[in-house]
């Protein structure tokens, strides 16, 4: 490579660098095959960047009180200097929007281009989750649909009524994806067409449901609550409604709600579509930031090699990479839990290493990946996987050391807490199966389902839980218990199981007796 | 392929309404924490916001959560000295050892509070939330004096100069085409008359009749030839009429004593008080006018600065300071033009004889004028002559009129919450 000159100095920018860096940037990253989306860079200021922080990085939001919320207490933070703002904000669209901050020196911007618009946006295109849970090209188009849908609700049913609508709709967001079902994709121009059809669709279907006419004999499956002592006439051999559990909440309220008016269903399913596109960043948190760290580094390092960037700013570029990737220990006051940008560029630094420079460990441990080619490694890695099954495959025993990782079990049951496995031969093995399930989704969350709605009794919905590990549900399970009865307008009933045994019984409202008791 | 775009330009408050929508829904914390802030700091520090700070439990968004207890395996970093199998003491009771992801749920919960700032704007608003301007509605219909033109639809009689020319248009061609319609139905029929007995066999044709239908084809073209194209009953004019205009501005008048007995002390406590009227009054109103009128034995107008600082020593003629208000709404503040208030801050003091003098004053004059009267009494000692007085005079007009006694500083938002509170309709 023949030295060049840099493309800038120093630390003011304009737009004529910033594109000549972006160009030089898409260069190198067609050279490491990172595709992406189309760009779309938007300079803005600090202020702006703080709304697009409180809207959780939709770049049209619908409005709720939560998102001031989130504003007030981002303003206070940055006020007060607790919080530096984003390093970047980057939004999983086509064009794929990233937001530069106009505060930043040049080497940020420049820094942030490689990070999110290289990184984040070749992820974002590249990651099974996201090419199955989302759809790039709909999802602004679809942001302003639902604002103006909700919109349109506050004016005709009033502010209050779809913010009590919202409030509980939120509380279940965590609940209104299939993680087992492949999803439709999102459409804003088929959403608004086919509104209106499912509105008049929707209410008919659960009208059907809840309708008093008998369905014809021969349509009854026979089934053995079907007894013809205490019930000769066969009201009640229709079986358990739903007959699978459901794991999707949302869904299952928005289809079966009894009383719920079609705006209504509409709003909780557009909650229900945000909280899917949303569901895959909660689930590669990890890899999708140890993906961009590693290729900002990777493409700055490049950079400065070509020539392209100065002494200066590469020395500002390493202090700033440093304290990004910085892992405090768990004793540190700096400590909060582990840091995604850390053990994610751990891992696929190491996993370039094991691929150049494999040690007999790493041989012993990835034989497929010890020696490969290392970008083909690294794409198949980022495509394939993501945070739980990902350490599961490649967190290797190097990385467990570096980060002198340990697992500590905490059992109720127990007086003392027991260190179960160190960075050592005997530990790795458990430190990367209790890391990979830190990262499950569906150990994070409770595991709630819908198991049954007594559609021909006192209409009551009835939930499971299946406890993991014994852990019980926490103290906000009242407040959702009450959102979930505004809903479905009936009691809800919610059943904690253990080994297959109901433990614990919730009820809400709370039966008169009980509330005598409490 | 990439773009820039420099959104700088934008609009910034892309969060105003869900901020605001925040600030309604948890009205009731954030008032009581204002008006905790108002008791305890400095009323001359009105002009900023302030820090509010409220539970985090009430205004959590609730979601499903693991609670404490249960068999949990935690990986953290930075091991130094724990080997496997390492017996630990549970930490404080309760909880574990910091859990590694985002599970901040059942621990150390209630404790935190969620602090956020308002705005100096907002904050007002909750200072003077639920505060009215005492009968300002109906001052401001005694107000009607001022008026001024406004457009009050179309008229048929007007000058020359307000003629609205597309209605007059309009009109005419209405008007032409009233008059014409059956003048041109007749002429048609006279036309195709004339044409059927032209074009008859010409023995058949009656010379008579051709003669009387081309005469009356001719009369008609004439007739329709003579309709003008505007006539005078066609003109339309715009029509205005006054309108009353409330009147948007308005003065307040501080008046202090400032003879011996008064001290830094109590002028501070006037000032505060001052203040608040003032920034509510400017809430109000568009316009605000200060008059400082200071007293001892003579008044005087002066500016702030003197008003609040310099000393005076001697004795105590509250009339002369209503006198002098009264000469400046003459000389200055025209009634059907300004809304006019008076705030007035004394220790009681003031010669035994004036005192009704100045009832008399009040009655007589100043009252019918004015919007609203205010005094409050700093002094812990028990009420003198000024006092009774002035209750003859709240007697006689109580809307508007209002006094008010204040021992310490603490006492003056509330007692200004009480002067201006809301007060039920009818």
């Amino acid at each position: 490579m023949t030295q060049r000159k840099p493309i800038a100095t120093g630390s003011d920018w304009t737009f004529q660098t910033l594109e000549a860096y972006e160009h030089a940037i898409a260069e190198l990253a067609k050279e490491y095959r990172l595709e992406t989306y189309p760009n779309q860079i938007e300079v803005i200021t600090s202020e702006q960047m703080m709304d697009a922080y409180a809207s959780v990085g939709m770049p049209v939001g619908y409005h709720h009180w939560s998102f001031g919320k989130q504003f007030l207490s981002v303003e206070q933070a940055y006020r007060r200097g607790q919080m530096g703002l984003a390093y970047e904000l980057v939004i999983n669209s086509d064009p794929c929007i990233a937001y530069l901050m106009e505060e930043n020196s040049l080497m940020m911007q420049v820094l942030v281009i490689a990070h999110a618009c290289y990184g984040h946006n070749s992820f974002f295109k590249g990651n099974y989750l996201f090419r199955t849970w989302t759809d790039a090209s709909a999802i602004v188009d679809y942001l302003v649909f639902a604002r103006k849908y909700i919109a349109q609700c506050e004016e005709r049913h009033g502010v209050e009524a779809v913010e009590q609508l919202l409030d509980a709709c939120h509380a279940l967001q965590n609940y209104g994806v299939d993680r087992y079902k492949r999803p439709s994709s999102i459409s804003a121009e088929e959403e608004v067409r086919r509104q209106e059809e499912r509105e008049a669709y929707l209410q008919t279907q659960v009208n059907r449901l809840w309708s008093t006419i008998p369905v014809p004999v021969s349509e009854l499956a026979q089934s053995p609550l079907h007894d013809h002592e205490n019930d000769p006439l066969g009201l009640h051999r229709h079986g358990r409604y739903p007959s699978e559990p459901q794991e999707n909440l949302l869904y299952f309220l928005e289809k079966n709600a009894p009383l719920l008016e079609p705006w209504q269903r509409e709003i909780v399913r557009i909650v229900r579509k945000l909280a899917q596109y949303f569901y895959p960043q909660r689930q590669t948190q990890v890899m999708n930031e140890g993906w961009a760290t590693f290729w900002h580094y990777t493409l700055m390092n490049r950079m400065y090699d070509d020539g392209l960037i100065d002494e200066g700013t590469m020395l500002e570029f390493l202090q700033s990479h440093t304290s990004v990737v910085a892992q405090p220990g768990y004793d540190s006051p700096y400590f909060s839990g582990i840091n995604p940008y850390a053990l994610g560029f751990a891992m696929f630094s190491d996993i370039k290493r094991i691929c150049q420079s494999p040690t007999s460990e790493d041989r012993e441990w990835f034989p497929d990946v010890a020696g490969s080619d290392w970008l083909e490694t690294l794409h198949f890695a980022m495509q394939n996987f993501k945070d739980e099954s990902f350490i599961q495959q490649f967190l290797s025993p190097n990385v467990i050391r570096n980060l002198k990782l340990f697992s500590l079990v905490d059992d109720d049951r127990d007086d003392s807490l027991q260190i179960e496995a160190i960075h050592d031969d005997r530990g790795y093995r458990r430190i990367r199966d209790a890391l990979s399930v830190q990262y499950a989704l569906s150990a994070r969350e409770p595991n709630i389902q819908v198991w049954e709605a007594d559609i021909r009794g006192d209409r009551s919905l009835t939930l499971r839980h299946v406890q993991d590990r014994r852990r019980p549900l926490g103290q906000s399970l009242f407040p959702v218990m009450r959102y979930l009865h505004q809903l479905w307008g009936f009691p809800i009933k919610l059943e904690s199981m253990e080994g297959g045994e109901i433990v614990r019984r919730y009820q809400w409202p709370i039966p008169e007796p009980a509330r005598e008791s409490a | 392929m990439s773009y820039f775009i420099d959104r700088r330009p934008n609009a910034r408050n892309k969060s105003a309404v869900n901020r605001q929508r925040f600030l309604q829904r948890y009205r009731s914390h954030i008032k009581r924490a204002v008006e905790e802030s108002v008791n305890r700091r400095s009323i001359t520090d009105m002009e900023r916001g302030e820090r509010v700070s409220i539970p985090t439990k009430d205004i959590s968004e609730p979601s499903f959560q693991h609670g404490p207890g249960g068999r949990r395996t935690v990986v953290n970093p930075g091991n130094k000295e724990f080997a496997e199998g390492d017996r630990l003491r549970r930490p404080g009771g309760g909880g574990g050892g910091g859990s590694g992801d985002g599970q901040a749920s059942g621990q150390g919960e209630g404790m935190d509070e969620f602090v956020f700032s308002l705005s100096r704007e907002e904050f007002l608003d909750f200072v003077f939330d639920g505060l009215e301007l005492p009968h300002l509605e109906r001052k401001q219909l005694q107000v009607l004096e001022e008026t001024r033109p406004v457009r009050a639809g179309i008229s048929k009689e007007g000058v020359p100069a307000r003629i609205n020319i597309v209605r007059s248009m309009r009109e005419a061609q209405a008007r032409r085409i009233g008059m014409r319609a059956p003048l041109k139905r007749a002429l048609r029929e006279a036309q195709e008359a004339l044409v059927a007995e032209e074009r008859k066999d010409p023995v058949l044709r009656n010379p008579a009749r051709i003669e009387e239908l081309k005469s009356e084809i001719a009369r008609l073209e004439k007739r329709i030839g003579s309709i003008p194209f505007l006539d005078t009953y066609d003109l339309r004019y715009n029509h205005l009429t006054h309108q009353p205009m409330p009147s948007n501005q308005a003065v307040m008048f501080c008046i202090m004593d400032v003879s011996g007995s008064m001290t830094q002390a109590h002028k501070d406590i006037g000032k505060r008080f001052f203040l608040l009227l003032y920034l509510f009054l400017e809430r109000n109103y568009e316009k605000v006018e200060l008059v400082f009128v200071r007293h001892h034995t003579v008044a005087k107008e002066v500016d702030e600065e003197e008003f609040f600082y310099s000393r005076e020593t001697g004795g105590t003629i509250v009339s002369s300071a209503l006198t002098l208000v009264d000469e400046i709404i003459e000389a200055r503040y025209a009634p059907e033009q300004w809304n006019l208030y008076v705030a007035q801050a004394s220790d009681g003091d003031n010669w035994d004889d004036d005192s009704s003098s100045c009832l008399e004053l009040l009655d007589e004059s100043l009252m019918h004028k004015l919007q609203y009267f205010t005094y409050v009494e700093i002094t812990p000692h028990a009420h003198q002559a000024l006092w009774e007085a002035y209750d003859t005079v709240r007697a006689a007009y109580p809307e508007r009129f209002a006094m008010q006694q204040i021992v310490q500083a603490e006492d003056i938002y509330p007692v200004f919450r009480e002067l201006f509170r809301q007060r039920a309709q009818g």
